[in-house]
């Protein structure tokens, strides 16, 4: 091992070089101490409960306490193979295919129809649009409950158009993908929107100028001209809203336990996946199959950032920190 | 103005305020722009009836709410008799989830920028080890959802004793890695790296120059943040439910909640006396509303300028 050659007087470049950065790589950068905090967040709740998931979705917990590495792929096999596993991916199936083009054909047609004209109009209809992000999580459960029942809601007059009375026409298993898909495009749209609106603000003047003296109409404009600019919003807007909508849990829970009072159960508590580990974990105590679960609902959350990430670069900004 | 020539000149149309109606593509036509109109209004009355009615829900009876305009007003001092009732529930708790509320939030937000904002200057400014792998794992981890990973933080809370406590809400969220990655790309994009060349020659140290030049100059960052994790932490369902067995400790998600199961509001059925019904539910949805609509008010702007710096460039 070389002795660090401290002296600036030495001739002998390079193994000063070689031992001087040796000896620097021990002491932590200013840079180093920076990230540190952020690190430790990272690996306690990040990457730890991963870790942990993994050990417990091989864990038996027969005897109340965890065995670690005793269950095998006994886990697996209870939560993969239950009856209520498949259905649970159907109902969140049957929701994807309808809430995600539902969301991204939404989203761009309303931005791209608020950015076709500026003006007072635009503005408030884009604020009223933005608003409905503050409610979120139970409250907006508590709003569906009110909106939907004909007895209370504003919208009465739809309903009887469908001849839907009471609450329970309105709330019918059948209905609720499109349930689920309203309550998320009424919080979620508005953000949306804004970053779609954002980007759009972005293109610049000479680009629509230019299509204008090609004779463009409006229409024309925001289909051949700004859609394809702002293509890769919707992309990443495909992806996070088909990742986020896999992960439903909140909705499904609420209305679960509330109608369960009513005496009838118009949802299941285990409609969603996330809803099924959390009932293997809380109502039958079997925290390995409901590990066994959320390892399988991480992966795919996982699949849905590589490909967010693949689909717009990411990576491509690293460029701008040299 | 057209003397001697056939063709408008560009001052012209400029006089007539033509110019700037065009540079948006303002043909849509008459009928365009009014189906523009309507669909719009339509979308309005979508997003913005049901807020309307929650807010104007707390002033009527159970009674006027099913039988009156759904849109009238009812009496104001009903907001003071609905907020006397959700005081009865449980000896005023809501008011402890209130409190709970705001400090988790706010608790939450102090320490994620603490924890966020240097990690992503020192990220752009210079190279400490590891670099790459922890933008890695801060975009995978920035893009996984959160609730899939509930259930094993639960356990792990567990592991360590901090189920049921306020810690078990707060580290968790604290954990931002978007905060990261926004911050990392707008030090990388708007920081001048000449301003923090002359500090290092003026001889201030790392921290001298991220305290003195580098945070001073994110301010819009400041806001997009405060925004972002604000909202998520208070409106936070999932994780406190899960944390959270003690009444005493929930926040307001979950404590509504609590009022919805516990209380004959939606189940007219149930024979209490608890005198919760439609109107204080409405009231305790506007009491949690109410402060992160005001705050989306002023956020808005943030949104649309600042969220996604750099990532859309083609």
């Amino acid at each position: 091992m070389d002795t660090p050659i401290l002296s600036p007087a030495s001739t002998s470049v390079l193994p000063k070089e070689k031992s001087r950065s040796r000896w620097r790589r021990l002491i932590p950068t200013a840079a180093d101490v920076f990230v540190l905090p952020y690190v430790l967040f990272l690996l306690a709740f990040g990457i730890l409960p991963g870790v942990y998931a993994l050990v417990l979705s091989f864990s038996s917990f027969a005897n109340g306490t965890p065995q670690y590495f005793a269950a095998g792929l006994q886990n697996y096999v209870t939560a993969y193979t239950d009856f209520r596993f498949g259905t649970a991916f159907a109902n969140v199936f049957q929701f994807l295919i309808i809430s995600v083009p539902f969301g991204v054909i939404g989203v761009t047609a309303i931005a791209l129809l608020i950015h076709a004209r500026t003006g007072w109009f635009s503005d408030l209809m884009r604020t009223i649009y933005f608003l409905p992000g503050a409610v979120a999580g139970p409250t907006v459960v508590l709003l569906t409950l009110f909106m939907c029942d004909p007895q209370v809601s504003p919208f009465r007059g739809l309903f009887g158009l469908f001849h839907m009375q009471t609450i329970v026409d309105v709330i019918q298993p059948s209905h609720i993908p499109w349930l689920f898909t309203l309550m998320g495009f009424f919080v979620g749209a508005g953000g949306w929107i804004a970053i779609f609106y954002g980007g759009l603000q972005g293109i610049s003047q000479e680009l629509l100028e230019a299509a204008i003296i090609d004779g463009a109409n409006g229409w024309q404009m925001a289909v051949w001209v700004k859609l394809p600019l702002i293509r890769r919003y919707v992309i990443y807007l495909f992806i996070l809203t088909f990742a986020g909508n896999i992960q439903i849990f909140t909705e499904p829970q609420i209305i679960s336990v509330s109608f369960s009072l009513f005496g009838f159960s118009t949802i299941s508590p285990y409609w969603s996946p996330n809803q099924l580990s959390y009932y293997f974990a809380f109502n039958i105590g079997n925290f390995g199959a409901a590990a066994a679960i959320s390892l399988l609902m991480v992966a795919i959350g996982l699949l849905g950032a590589m490909l967010v990430i693949r689909a717009t670069g990411f990576f491509r900004t690293d460029a701008a920190a040299g | 103005m057209l003397r001697g020539t056939l063709s408008p000149s560009p001052a012209w149309y400029a006089r007539l305020g033509y110019r700037r109606s065009v540079q948006r593509g303002n043909s849509l036509g008459p009928v365009g722009t009014l189906i523009r109109f309507f669909a719009l209004l339509l979308c309005g009355i979508f997003f913005g009836l049901p807020l309307v009615w929650l807010i104007l829900a707390p002033t009527k009876t159970d009674a006027q709410l099913t039988q009156n305009f759904p849109l009238s007003l009812g009496s104001l001092a009903k907001i003071g008799e609905d907020w006397q009732h959700l005081l009865s529930f449980d000896d005023g708790v809501i008011v402890q989830w209130s409190i709970n509320s705001i400090l988790y939030t706010l608790t939450t937000l102090v320490l994620a920028l603490a924890v966020s904002l240097p990690a992503g200057y020192a990220l752009a400014t210079s190279r400490p080890r590891g670099r790459r792998i922890i933008l890695s794992l801060t975009l995978v981890a920035m893009l996984l959802p959160i609730s899939a990973l509930v259930l094993p933080l639960f356990l792990e809370m567990n592991l360590i004793q901090l189920v049921n406590t306020p810690w078990s809400v707060i580290l968790p969220t604290a954990f931002f890695p978007f905060g990261v990655y926004l911050a990392f790309i707008y030090y990388a994009v708007s920081l001048p790296k000449e301003l923090l060349d002359a500090a290092r020659i003026d001889g201030a140290n790392e921290w001298q120059r991220f305290w003195h030049v580098g945070l001073p100059l994110s301010r819009p960052l400041l806001g997009l943040l405060a925004f972002l994790n604000f909202t998520a932490t208070w409106n936070n369902y999932f994780l406190p439910f899960v944390m959270l067995q003690d009444t005493s400790v929930y926040n307001l998600p979950v404590g509504l909640q609590a009022l919805m199961i516990g209380t004959p509001a939606l189940h007219p059925t149930t024979s209490t006396n608890i005198p919760i019904h439609r109107a204080e539910l409405a009231l305790a949805g506007v009491l949690m509303v109410l402060p992160v609509a005001i705050v989306f008010l002023f956020s808005q702007r943030f949104v649309i300028s600042g969220a996604l710096t750099g990532s859309i460039k083609d």
